[in-house]
């Protein structure tokens, strides 16, 4: 395997007293996609601007292609960056903003214009060299603040939420056209966002980042279905949630009593949670099965019976909520998409479970 | 409620077209028919050219002009020079409170008469003056330095009562500027000179110009600091135009004086506009 | 550069001292100004005799102190009447200058737009001298015809007034319109909406919302007729406004008098600003 495009060692940045990135440490493999998924003032951008070269880290080193750029100052590193906002110069028409690099690099007129050409073509927009930035839509920006890093040739990528500032519609068609860039490029891409979605669609590694720290760092899949954490848990996905206390731990497999009074089966993951301990946990609604007759959800170990509150009707993804009879917060259940349910209405009474192993525990500390 | 409207829009458009037309246009149109008659006798007066000959015919008048013109150029370009790397700090460097208070500092000088600002270069330049005490404290001089009444004195006055029009202007246009923009002019390779060069002057242009222009129109126009820093001789256009109206009561040469004061004033600020392919509208409104 | 590229230390030290030398530069001639206000001398120069109050509050000869001396006491009166006059009349055809160009699509609109902008960039003594020629002729027009002498028209207060307003006029205006643009014109609709006449939308919800710019445009207006010394020059008749009043001092020969008229100005001045900024802000 030949050496990664980035390595972060034990990464950390202070302001003052507040520790923006706790010691964190990450390496993304060559020609890969990698996101880093937070709320907002997780210091994802932090993480960012210090691999830009617009902070210095407190302590810690940043390698690119295996040489740290500690010492390196941002308009030498070879990494770009596609701002939040773009920053593409509205004092230059198109083709000065795609050729501004190269113009720096000190290369010939006429190369510059070939490869300012080339990468036009690349991103589908050629011949609007002369164009002004203003006159172009939000997606075409979009793609020219790309084609301006890509003509560099870097060999990292960052994007800073790039996508923010676009509409829902055009959000979703550009995810899937970043994906194809980046194939089409074949670089290493740095992607920072607090959207999940953009973040699972188009990565191929994702590290989620909480309060300076990362969380866990998989693929989409690991942290949708096997989350590491009660905060990716909560974080990635949808998710009904439950604080109770562990009643009985036998080789993962738990029961759970929960402050309603609600007893469950779960289980831990490995994370050897004991009699005793507070946990919290998570179950997705589209774990929950749903059914008319009770004798339909016998087989799980999991089961209720539930009146329906509301509908919350969103094509493939509808739900209802339910509040059990047992009592406690209502529940999100994902109805099925055989049309079984379509005549489903308010306060009807239905039945649910879950398997077990649906149930994520994961310690909340103490006891 | 057309009506209404018809009668909102004679409301406002009538103060304006009072102030333009009594107070701008027509004054200027009977200032030029005074500048192109000549007396002839008691009361009697034709029309002709004869005090824009006698301007084109005396050297001192077109040397007076041309002076008054070059000095006010070179008086822009110093301001501009000096106010730029201030106007940047304040607009991208300084943050929150120090830069309120920067910019409050920038603005607290012009609050105060021009007539002030210029008494206090007298106190410090002049023979008996501050500066001219401390050079001899200092040895630097061993007898008194006069140095009021020459063309430093009045390129330093200026500068100074014309500084708040370039700053002003120049820290508006530069706070627009997105801090991301000037990262990404390096992050793609580029550094100090370029960034300079290619982002953030074309960016300021508006401010430069309109900075420029005022800067400029105050120099031009100028009488205080030319006749208090540059004493009796120092040949400015407005002193002229003063002492035909005031002292020598020739109205129709002075007329002529402001006319060409006007004209000339015109083309340099129309012509920058061209240069840098701004208008009147962008840059002032 | 911007704090976030990481330049030199020497590069950011010298960087700074240029911007205090900058500050130093403004400061210096005003504390000169201030601190020889009480210099117990008769020049407003070195040597140092020690300090006094005998210049603002002296009755004595020859320390005769501001708030003695009746020709700047009065000036300062006549300036302040001016001023007043002035802010009220520029601020009122202000208003309707924003309201004009901010509400209104007519014929020549972009003519009117330049020609409101042009008193920006004729000399303040072209304007003076082309309404001092003007007004003569319609003062002798008058006399001639009719043997009426308008004393208005001759140079006094009333033409140094009509002169200030002249310009201080396009920089209200520009005050002004750039809150109005920034005004969200549905607030309006919803006053209507809600039963007001559309005077009565102006008046109960724009002209509140503009408030803080009239009272702005009014300080500055205030500000500019108090300082202006090139169009009052050729305006001016026997009833000098204190610029004009300290000039024709200035020529004869300072004494630290016109140090402590200077300083109370400037305190005076400041206290204004300040005003408008602690308004400006609260609202």
């Amino acid at each position: 395997m030949s050496t990664a495009d980035l390595e972060c060692v034990d990464l950390t940045k202070q302001f003052g007293n507040f520790t923006a990135v706790d010691d964190v440490s990450f390496t993304v493999p060559a020609g890969s996609f990698f996101s880093i998924l937070g709320p907002s003032g997780c210091g994802k951008t932090t993480i960012m601007r210090m691999i830009a070269g617009f902070l210095e880290p407190t302590s810690g080193d940043i390698l690119i292609r295996g040489r740290s750029v500690l010492d390196v100052a941002p308009n030498k590193r070879p990494v770009n960056m596609v701002f939040q906002h773009l920053a593409l110069f509205p004092m230059m028409n198109i083709e000065g903003n795609i050729g501004y690099g190269l113009r720096r690099r000190g290369l010939a007129k006429p190369e510059i214009a070939r490869k300012v050409d080339e990468a036009l073509e690349r991103i589908g927009l050629p011949g609007i060299g002369k164009r002004k930035v203003d006159e172009l839509s939000g997606g075409q920006k979009q793609r020219v603040a790309i084609a301006r890093c890509m003509v560099m040739e870097p060999e990292v990528l960052l994007l800073d939420e790039p996508l923010g500032a676009l509409d829902l519609k055009l959000r979703e068609h550009m995810k899937i056209e970043l994906k194809t860039l980046q194939a089409a490029f074949d670089t290493t891409f740095i992607y920072i966002t607090h959207d999940q979605s953009e973040a699972l669609v188009m990565s191929d590694q994702i590290a989620v980042m909480n309060e300076g720290r990362f969380e866990q760092v998989g693929t989409g899949r690991e942290l949708y279905y096997r989350p590491e954490t009660a905060f990716v848990a909560g974080f990635v996905g949808e998710a009904n949630r439950w604080r109770g206390r562990v009643t009985r731990a036998e080789a993962g497999e738990l029961q759970l009593a929960t402050e309603a009074g609600l007893t469950f089966a779960g289980t831990d993951h490995g994370r050897g949670l004991a009699v005793g301990d507070q946990a919290e946990i998570f179950v997705r609604p589209e774990a929950i099965r749903i059914a008319h007759a009770e004798g339909d959800v016998a087989h799980l170990e999991n089961r209720m019976t539930g009146r329906v509150t509301s509908l919350l009707f969103n094509g493939a993804a509808s739900r209802a909520m339910l509040r059990p009879e047992t009592g406690g917060d209502e529940i999100e259940v994902t109805l099925p998409q055989s049309g079984e349910f379509a005549d489903l209405g308010r306060d009807d009474t239905v039945h649910i479970g879950w398997e077990g192993a649906q149930a994520n525990a994961f310690s909340a500390g103490g006891s | 409620m057309q009506a209404g409207a018809k009668l909102g829009f004679i409301l406002l458009i009538s103060p304006l077209v009072l102030w333009l037309g009594l107070l701008i246009v027509i004054p200027h149109v009977d200032m030029f028919l005074v500048s192109i008659r000549e007396r002839i006798g008691v009361g009697q007066y034709q029309t002709s050219f004869a005090n824009y000959m006698a301007f084109f015919g005396e050297p001192l008048y077109i040397i007076t002009f041309i002076r008054t013109a070059m000095m006010s150029i070179l008086a822009t370009v110093i301001t501009l020079l000096i106010g730029f790397p201030v106007a940047f700090y304040i607009a991208k460097i300084a943050k929150g409170r120090l830069q309120s208070a920067l910019f409050l500092l920038c603005l607290v000088p012009f609050w105060v008469s021009e007539l002030v600002r210029t008494f206090g270069w007298m106190i410090l330049l002049r023979e008996t003056g501050l500066i001219s005490k401390f050079l001899q404290w200092s040895g630097l001089a061993d007898q008194p330095v006069e140095m009021l009444y020459n063309d430093v004195a009045i390129m330093i006055g200026l500068v100074y009562t014309s500084m708040l029009f370039m700053v002003v202007p120049l820290i508006t246009t530069m706070e627009s500027l997105d801090d991301s923009v000037i990262e990404a002019g390096y992050d793609l390779g580029g550094n100090g000179a370029s960034v300079l060069r290619e982002i953030i002057i074309p960016h300021a242009m508006p401010g430069i110009v309109s900075g420029s222009i005022v800067v400029f129109m105050l120099s031009l126009g100028n009488y205080l600091t030319p006749t208090m820093l540059g004493g009796k001789d120092s040949l400015w256009f407005t002193e002229l135009i003063y002492s035909q109206f005031i002292v020598r009561f020739n109205w129709e040469l002075g007329a002529a004086f402001g006319f060409m004061l006007l004209f000339l004033s015109s083309v340099i600020v129309w012509g920058t506009l061209k240069l840098t392919g701004q208008t009147l509208k962008s840059t002032m409104g | 550069m911007i704090p976030s590229i990481h330049q030199p230390r020497p590069i950011r030290i010298a960087y700074r001292a240029y911007v205090v030398l900058f500050f130093l530069y403004l400061a210096l001639p005003l504390a000169v100004v201030s601190v020889f206000a009480f210099n117990d001398s008769q020049f407003p120069s070195l040597p140092w005799e020690g300090f006094t109050w005998a210049w603002f509050f002296g009755s004595e000869r020859p320390m005769i102190g501001v708030f003695h001396e009746r020709p700047i006491l009065r000036a300062l009166g006549n300036s302040g009447f001016i001023a007043v006059f002035v802010s009220l009349l520029s601020v009122v055809v202000g208003t309707t200058n924003a309201f004009l160009f901010n509400r209104y699509d007519f014929r020549l609109k972009g003519l009117f737009y330049v020609l409101m902008l042009l008193p920006l960039v004729i000399p303040g003594i072209v304007l003076g001298i082309s309404i001092l020629v003007f007004s003569s002729t319609v003062a002798n027009a008058v006399w001639d015809s009719a043997n009426v002498e308008i004393e208005a028209l001759r140079p006094g207060i009333t033409l140094v007034i009509l002169g200030q307003f002249s310009f201080i006029t396009t920089i209200v205006t520009l005050v002004i319109a750039a809150r109005l643009q920034k005004f969200d014109r549905t607030l309006e609709e919803a006053a209507l909406n809600l039963g007001a006449d559309r005077l009565t939308a102006v008046r109960t919800v724009t002209i509140p919302y503009l408030a803080p710019a009239l009272i702005g445009g009014f300080v500055v207006a205030f500000l500019m007729s108090f300082e202006n010394f090139n169009t009052t020059l050729m305006l001016v008749g026997s009833d000098a406004p204190l610029t004009i009043a300290m000039f024709d001092r200035l020529k004869e020969g300072s004494t630290p008098l016109l140090n402590a008229v200077s300083l109370l100005l400037m305190i005076g001045s400041s206290l204004l600003a300040l005003v408008m900024i602690l308004f400006q802000r609260k609202s």
